[in-house]
């Protein structure tokens, strides 16, 4: 007798983690189902972090609708949430007097979107902003709701408040197919089995073409996944506060010079399609690509203090807008089709992805309703999640008391980030558990610093294997086949 | 073991720049040493390299790294060298206070009259190199493969890629090999070997492991777990040579390819880096531009042999005790003066004993309430009444002088403080 779910949610990006936790506010079961060994491994996991205003979004297009009615929601979310979150403000930077009236344009198209707080600003007020900047700047459109998130926190912390109201996560648990009853989807198959369901949600991100073909929906529709790479800079020597866009181009809002919450600047991304949903390498050619057009807008970097770099997956999907007289490609689908029943379709979710997220929820949960479905507020519901210790971003007198009341908190396991045990620790047990390093990394932020794991990742390995009894052989760094230790040294008998 | 308050000489790392700062320290009079480690154990990372070629210059004898150390921390700890373990310092100030912490200490605070930076180094990574490809498990630095391998007792993997020439590269192809590893290759992008020429013969020719100059890697290649790397000829200007391209299938790639003095800790006290060497600037004490701050070993400069990195640490010992020694003379004679009944403040603070043998001190100060009748100024420590002045009156609108005299010297040697009250007379 299988499993049986009122909703199960395929895909635990942003998307769906955000919805899995509006769906617990109300009445009825939810289950997420992730294929990789952690939440946020895909499009969610690399790209640029930043909450955008919502110039950018074709007028009348759903993204434009969603970008704007997303960003607002970010203050209350991250409050409720708790997760770091900066509304910074950011620069569309125009070099040369040639780019200077496509400001303009970006700045009308943002009125028209509804965007808030948008000003041009002239070269002398940029240079004052951002000293680093292109002397050749000629102009900036200065967007005061611009935001910067860790996608990791936002996206853990949606889940981990799903979770604490009830909803079930499994990871490792892949899609395979829908299971119909006529033209009504009653269940999904997974590598783990059947599960029964009244309603199924497409979250799969560069999949979700896979996923609603599997229910007969929009055969038309395909993601080419856009890959964008980045590098980034320790945070020492290299410091932009900003974040700078160029003007944009038919390829997208183009390569940025911004910041993380973390401190670190970080350039990119490129736009390149490509036929394999899991090819996320970096390439001579495209770093090559992002460093020059990083140069363009701060000629100062140095590639001597770079240490990391990735590449990320987009959805670039072909979805057309609904709006009348519109002709526009590339717009998300949001809906629930008319000819297969008991089917959210979500798809060709990119770029403002994260930003929407929010408001995709919300979307979703007033598409149910309208669909007949009751939502009913569950008693209870418990809109709050709670954070946990960061030693880095405390100060001594914090870091004295945390250590006193837990000395796990005492040892530093990682010394470029300031991490310790019991961070890791707490990561492992948590709501949504860290079983893998990477999924210590992305929570804790260790491993990311300039020595890139070689002091700690010996160390993690082995409280990874302590408080999970295994051995340190069966330590992934992100799921099977990624394990670390190919077998035990030659044994010497004495 | 209880923690001073403050220490003459705090080393922060023992590998054998630490170590032997630490010895040297206590050998030339610091009385309260303290060697803070991050790892379990002392000796750094000279306890993974178990193989031989340690020691020749001091010594004159062929040691294991291990046995190397192991002759310091043997001294150390028998000239009463205190050690903190498995404690990671957090942040040191520009006046030598220390914060730190560990699980079994907690969070620690202490200040030193000198300290010796001796945090080695740490290797340069992929990403700084900038090999493009997928970022799977199986590539590490050989540094930590090392770890991995010699003291974690575990095996990276059977199939092995290094690249870089440089020691711990060469070194690692050879234990690998011990270990039932294929190394594939050694790589390296210069022209020449990075490393010593007694490691190319004894790690690579002699278990017939190809090195490959001119070549690097061009691609990683594998989702989850390294599959292959694509090796690639280079010209002098590391540009591609076309149809050089070659797959080699491997679960491992190792990097050998530089090291960085390890100067974060320096950076937050305030010590100016050489962007050259990437380690501080020192004079031939090896101390930094911030007073009573040294620094000695790796973190200085990147040494090829270990016996040049102990006899820094010796030297860097030996006058970061001489400035203690100092401070701490200083300190001796240094007393404070306190502003006592209706003082608001006196100018100097503090003063040095030592000074009043030959001259006068002038201390001058102003009262906080105006007295309209005469008083006295009277300069005291504890117990004693050692000089008064009169006045006619006190206001605080007009600044009052007592002078300390050469008389005054013998009673002044023998205060901890000394305190002027306003009375009246």
């Amino acid at each position: 007798m299988p499993e049986s779910y009122d909703f199960v949610i395929i895909g635990g990006g942003v998307v769906g983690c955000m919805l899995a936790r509006w769906l617990s506010r109300y009445e009825g079961s939810v289950l997420l189902i992730e294929k990789e060994a952690d939440i946020c491994m895909g499009a969610t996991a690399a790209n640029t972090a930043i909450v955008h205003a919502g110039y950018d979004p074709l007028p009348d297009s759903l993204k434009a609708r969603m970008n704007v009615t997303g960003n607002q929601m970010w203050d209350q979310l991250s409050g409720e949430l708790n997760f770091p979150f900066e509304r910074r403000g950011d620069y569309v930077v125009a070099i040369g007097d040639d780019e200077l009236p496509a400001l303009d344009t970006l700045m009308q198209q943002g009125k028209k979107n509804g965007v808030m707080g948008i000003q041009i600003l002239s070269k002398a007020e940029m240079i004052v902003r951002e000293k680093n900047i292109n002397p050749d700047v000629s102009g900036a459109l200065w967007a005061t709701t611009g935001g910067i998130c860790d996608p990791f926190a936002v996206t853990v912390a949606a889940a981990e408040n799903a979770v604490l109201n009830g909803v079930k996560v499994m990871l490792n648990t892949a899609f395979e197919d829908f299971i119909m009853e006529g033209s009504r989807i009653v269940g999904v198959k997974t590598n783990r089995g059947d599960i029964k369901c009244r309603w199924a949600i497409n979250s799969a991100g560069v999949y979700s073409d896979q996923v609603m073909h599997k229910a007969g929906v929009r055969p038309e529709f395909i993601i080419k996944p856009r890959r964008g790479e980045y590098f980034v800079f320790d945070r020492a020597d290299i410091t932009i506060d900003n974040v700078l866009f160029p003007v944009p181009s038919e390829k997208g809002k183009g390569i940025l010079v911004t910041t993380t919450l973390h401190g670190n600047t970080i350039i990119g991304p490129n736009a390149n399609i490509i036929d394999d949903k899991e090819n996320r390498e970096t390439t001579k050619v495209g770093l090559n690509e992002i460093w020059e057009g990083a140069q363009k807008l701060v000629p100062s970097l140095s590639l001597k203090y770079v240490i990391a770099m990735f590449a990320g997956l987009r959805p670039y999907g072909n979805g057309p807008c609904k709006t009348p007289g519109i002709d526009y490609q590339h717009d998300y689908i949001i809906e629930i089709p008319e000819d297969v029943q008991g089917f959210v379709n979500l798809g060709g979710i990119e770029s403002p992805g994260l930003t929407s997220a929010p408001a995709i929820a919300q979307e979703v949960v007033d598409m149910l309703r309208d669909a007949g479905e009751e939502m009913k507020e569950k008693k209870g519901w418990d809109p709050i999640r709670r954070g946990r210790p960061r030693f880095r971003d405390m100060d001594h007198e914090e870091q004295k008391r945390l250590v006193h009341m837990d000395p796990r908190y005492g040892r530093v396991i990682c010394r470029c980030e300031n991490v310790t045990e019991g961070e890791i620790v707490a990561e492992i047990h948590a709501p949504i558990p860290a079983l893998t390093y990477d999924a210590i990394k992305r929570r804790t932020w260790l491993g990311t610093g300039r020595c890139q794991a070689g002091f700690d990742m010996p160390r993690v390995v082995k409280i990874l294997a302590d408080e999970l009894g295994v051995s340190p052989l069966e330590v992934s760094k992100k799921g099977q086949g990624s394990e670390f230790l190919a077998r035990p040294t030659k044994q010497v008998e004495n | 073991m209880t923690l001073k308050n403050v220490y003459d000489v705090v080393v922060i790392g023992s590998g054998p720049g630490g170590l032997a700062a630490a010895v040297a320290a206590k050998k030339e009079g610091a009385q309260d040493v303290l060697i803070i480690e991050r790892d379990v154990e002392l000796g750094g990372i000279l306890l993974q390299c178990i193989h031989n070629g340690f020691g020749l210059e001091i010594f004159k004898e062929d040691l294991p790294g291990p046995s190397y150390a192991q002759r310091y921390v043997k001294e150390a700890y028998s000239l009463g060298v205190e050690v903190l373990l498995d404690t990671m310092v957090l942040d040191i100030t520009p006046q030598r206070k220390i914060y730190a912490a560990s699980k079994r200490n907690g969070f620690i605070e202490i200040e030193s009259r000198s300290i010796v930076l001796a945090m080695g180094c740490r290797e340069r990574t992929r990403p700084q190199i900038r090999i493009p490809g997928s970022r799977p498990a199986g590539v590490y630095t050989a540094g930590t493969a090392q770890r991995w391998v010699n003291v974690e007792g575990y095996m990276p993997g059977n199939r092995v890629v290094i690249l870089g020439s440089g020691d711990i590269g060469m070194i690692m192809a050879r234990r690998l090999t011990f270990e039932g590893a294929k190394v594939e290759r050694v790589l390296e992008v210069m022209s020449y070997l990075t490393g010593l020429t007694r490691n190319y013969v004894q790690c690579l020719l002699d278990f017939d492991i190809p090195l490959q100059l001119r070549h690097t890697v061009k691609r990683v290649i594998g989702n989850n777990h390294v599959e292959a790397i694509e090796a690639v000829q280079v010209d002098e200007k590391w540009n591609v040579v076309p149809g050089s391209e070659e797959i080699i299938p491997c679960d491992t790639l190792l990097l050998s390819v530089g090291l960085i003095p390890e100067n974060e800790l320096s950076r937050k006290a305030g010590v100016i880096l050489d962007p050259v060497t990437g380690g501080p600037v020192v004079d031939d004490n090896f101390q930094t531009n911030v007073n009573g701050i040294f620094a000695a070993g790796n973190v200085v400069h990147v040494y090829d042999l270990v016996d040049w990195v102990t006899e820094a640490g010796y030297q860097a010992g030996k006058c970061a005790a001489a400035h203690a020694n100092e401070v701490r003379r200083k300190e001796h004679h240094l007393i404070p003066l306190i502003a006592g009944n209706n003082v608001r403040y006196i100018v100097p603070h503090m003063l040095d004993k030592r000074n009043l043998e030959g001259s006068e001190i002038r201390l001058q100060m102003r009262v906080s309430k105006p007295v309209e009748q005469p008083v006295w100024l009277e300069v005291h420590d504890k117990n004693n009444l050692i000089t008064r002045r009169a006045e006619r009156y006190v206001r605080p609108g007009e600044m009052v002088t007592v002078v300390l005299k050469p008389d005054h010297f013998t009673d002044v040697n023998k205060a901890d403080s000394l305190t002027i009250d306003v009375v009246p007379r």
